[in-house]
């Protein structure tokens, strides 16, 4: 772990990580039963390392929650398993397809993404547990719907964010106060941009799963999207089958954010490692959500529209 | 190498820009934006269809900051939005408020953390009743800087006799209110003059641009005179650990408020009185030495001490005063009236303390500037009121330390935040 403080004045990113480790303080200050979303991905792996500048030589005062789709890369979910074992930390994971076998899930067909799902798996766990305050990973750089969010963001007994109706949030001073069954989502990195998220990865030399960084995959073009095709699951399934008539190239990619396999999309990349990646995310011309999550594209206010039926 | 070994950091500045949709802000905002590339290309196409849907000639500009499907059903702006830019050497975080006369609230919240303002100034409307309201309360935020932008000098024939006429009138008003750090520039938010680049429109102006006063501009605390503010929010207890070195470790973890701290200083915990010295300065586990204003660390004692959230660290020499009576400034931010005859939270640092409304001196007509009496506090009114506490806080005077002179009011009933303070 490094510091570095130029003369009185904090760097960018040592700004950033003081803002995010007083907003974790603080909901471990004022919420009794608080959970930390980790769902191995880059920006909650950023959160860990706070989580650990925040807390350590403590133990971390939440468990992790990670709500799995079923449909996420292995290597993800092998790194999450991974790096919760290598901090000790407490790992729950809840599952979406659980959530369908007791039927609060229903797909409209059976390849529909399971993404927006995970809102309903998410506030059953919430419930089981009695969290009154999850802690995200959520950017207000990624969507505009995130960037009228609260830091400490109200949630309803439905999980639902009132956009209308948020509560003002003045200088550092956070309101986490909620009564029973109400919900607390509070974003550390609410002010961090996806550059900020790759300069602190190279500067605290995170490790992360294998597939942000540039390798051979099986792709088609669907849509002007490169979608990756033949996914071996966990469960040894394959997510994504090729359809008829589509040709399969192997390409060289990375991915930009990691998610549901449904609806996150690799770019084309040979950016091997940290240094490339910051120096390709100062060049490139694309959105990171733009880039790769096919899911905001349906929609000009989807992400809205699902934060306020309980979304992240 | 690291890429950060390459380029020098000049931190990160928050700024605010007043003004409504008129003055060309949204224009500005998307100016600043693309002007220093930050708007990408799927963004761009995305508005450039939107403008030629809405049969617009060129890409507006003003589109990137247009809000949530909420507001575009409504037609209004109804929150303050957060966007950055970065120049590579400091990253910018603008909060971007809406105008209008009701959301004075919305104002103020963009301004706490602010610091520095932009005031938009139309070139063919001069100084109107909202630059006056808008600059007033960013002083009342105490903010430091102010930057007063004249905008569309194109349709204004890029005139300096008009620069100057406007410029004037704005010293005038602001001598009187007392707002002192005050810059001056024109520009064509629409054409990109003064923004990031200069034009060759307003060469009689010979001052830097927008861009160059916002890289200059001074950051937050660059001082560290100030005295030494720390509220504890958390106690780090470790004793079940395996480790039997950590059984006695009791880390009191919060943020430097103010002023800064390093081994050895000798320091009292408020409010019980007692004194220790620092053993040890330290983030994520890890001795640092030292702190200054901003950082989050944990503060080890050489003594034990019984000390929980809510409790304040300073210096022993610096001890702030302990009050059960306070004087504040205050805008009331919820529809319900503030209720004279109700008891409130007040959330001051990491400390709450439940208080009551004794007097409302006057409120502040935001748009005459004149104190006016006044018997109920409405949402987006401003007032010097006095509360009496039920624990004592350890305050300091708004201006001279935002971290422990502002606090907020929260309605127990509804858990909703319903008010700010700032203690005079």
């Amino acid at each position: 772990m490094t510091q570095t403080t130029q003369g009185a004045t904090l760097s960018h990113l040592d700004w950033l990580e003081a803002e995010a480790i007083h907003i974790m303080r603080e909901v471990a200050g004022q919420c009794s039963n608080p959970v930390l979303l980790f769902s191995g991905g880059k920006d909650s792996l950023c959160l860990l390392r706070l989580a650990e500048k925040a807390f350590r030589p403590g133990k971390f005062p939440f468990p992790l929650l990670h709500i799995d789709t079923g449909h996420n890369y292995q290597e993800v979910i092998a790194f999450r398993d991974q790096r919760a074992a290598e901090l000790g930390e407490r790992l729950i994971v809840r599952s979406v397809e659980d959530s369908m076998a007791r039927g609060t899930v229903v797909l409209k067909h059976e390849g529909e993404s399971r993404n927006k799902h995970q809102s309903v798996t998410l506030l059953e766990a919430i419930e089981e547990f009695g969290f009154d305050a999850c802690i995200g990973g959520a950017r207000r750089d990624e969507e505009k719907a995130r960037a009228k969010e609260r830091i400490f963001s109200f949630r309803d007994e439905f999980g639902q964010w009132d956009p209308k109706n948020q509560r003002p949030e003045l200088w550092s001073l956070y309101n986490a106060r909620s009564h029973k069954g109400e919900n607390i989502r509070a974003f550390p990195i609410s002010n961090w941009t996806e550059m900020d998220v790759w300069q602190y990865i190279e500067r605290e030399g995170l490790e992360l799963p294998s597939i942000y960084f540039a390798h051979k995959r099986p792709v088609v073009m669907r849509q002007g999207a490169i979608v990756p095709v033949n996914v071996p699951l966990v469960s040894g399934e394959l997510a994504n089958p090729v359809k008829a008539g589509e040709e399969i190239i192997d390409l060289l990619v990375r991915f930009r954010t990691v998610g549901d396999i449904s609806c996150t999309a690799p770019v084309e990349s040979d950016a091997d490692n940290v240094e490339k990646i910051v120096l390709e995310t100062a060049t490139t011309t694309i959105t990171e959500r733009g880039a790769t999550r096919l899911d905001d594209q349906t929609s000009d206010a989807s992400m809205e529209q699902r934060k306020k039926e309980g979304y992240f | 190498m690291s890429t950060q070994d390459k380029i020098e950091d000049h931190g990160l500045l928050r700024f605010l820009t007043c003004g409504s949709v008129d003055d060309g802000k949204s224009t500005l905002i998307g100016r600043l934006l693309f002007d220093t590339k930050t708007i990408l290309a799927d963004t761009l196409s995305a508005i450039a269809k939107t403008s030629e849907k809405r049969g617009l000639g060129a890409v507006d500009l003003s589109l990137l900051t247009d809000g949530l499907q909420a507001e575009r059903e409504q037609g209004i702006t109804i929150d303050v939005a957060y966007r950055y830019f970065s120049t590579g050497t400091r990253k910018y975080i603008i909060a971007d408020a809406p105008g209008h006369e009701q959301y004075t609230r919305n104002m103020v919240t963009a301004a706490s953390t602010a610091n520095l303002a932009i005031i938009l100034i139309d070139a063919r409307k001069g100084v109107l009743t909202q630059t006056r309201r808008h600059s007033k309360l960013a002083s009342l935020v105490g903010i430091p800087h102010l930057i007063v932008a004249i905008n569309k000098m194109d349709l204004a024939d890029y005139s300096q006799a008009t620069y100057e006429r406007i410029k004037g009138e704005y010293l005038e008003f602001a001598a009187k209110v007392g707002i002192k750090d005050i810059r001056f520039i024109p520009l064509s938010a629409l054409n990109g003059d003064m923004i990031v680049d200069r034009g060759d429109k307003l060469n009689w102006y010979e001052g830097p641009t927008l861009l160059e006063m916002l890289e200059t501009a001074p950051a937050a605390h660059t001082e560290h005179t100030e005295k030494f503010r720390f509220p504890v929010q958390y106690v780090c207890r470790p004793q079940d650990s395996a480790n039997p070195e950590l059984h006695d470790y009791r880390g009191f973890m919060g943020r430097v408020e103010a002023g800064s701290i390093k081994v050895g200083d000798a320091i009292t915990v408020l409010p019980s009185g007692r004194e220790s010295t620092v053993k040890a300065v330290q983030l994520g586990g890890v001795d640092i030495g030292e702190a200054f204003t901003e950082q989050s660390i944990t503060l080890l004692l050489a003594d034990e001490i019984d000390t929980s959230r809510g409790d304040m660290i300073v210096k022993s020499n610096e001890v702030p005063a302990a009050v059960k009576q306070i004087e504040a400034t205050v805008c009331w931010m919820a529809e319900a009236p503030m209720d004279r005859n109700r008891t409130y939270l007040i959330r001051h640092t990491t400390r709450d303390s439940k208080a009551k409304l004794a007097a409302i001196d006057h409120r502040l007509d935001v748009n005459t500037l004149e104190k006016v009496p006044a018997e109920k506090l409405a949402m987006n009114d401003i007032a010097q009121v006095t509360f009496k506490l039920a624990q004592p806080l350890f305050a300091d005077p708004y201006l001279e330390n935002r971290g422990t002179g502002a606090f907020i009011i929260i309605d127990e009933s509804n858990n909703n935040t319903v008010g700010a303070g700032m203690i005079l």
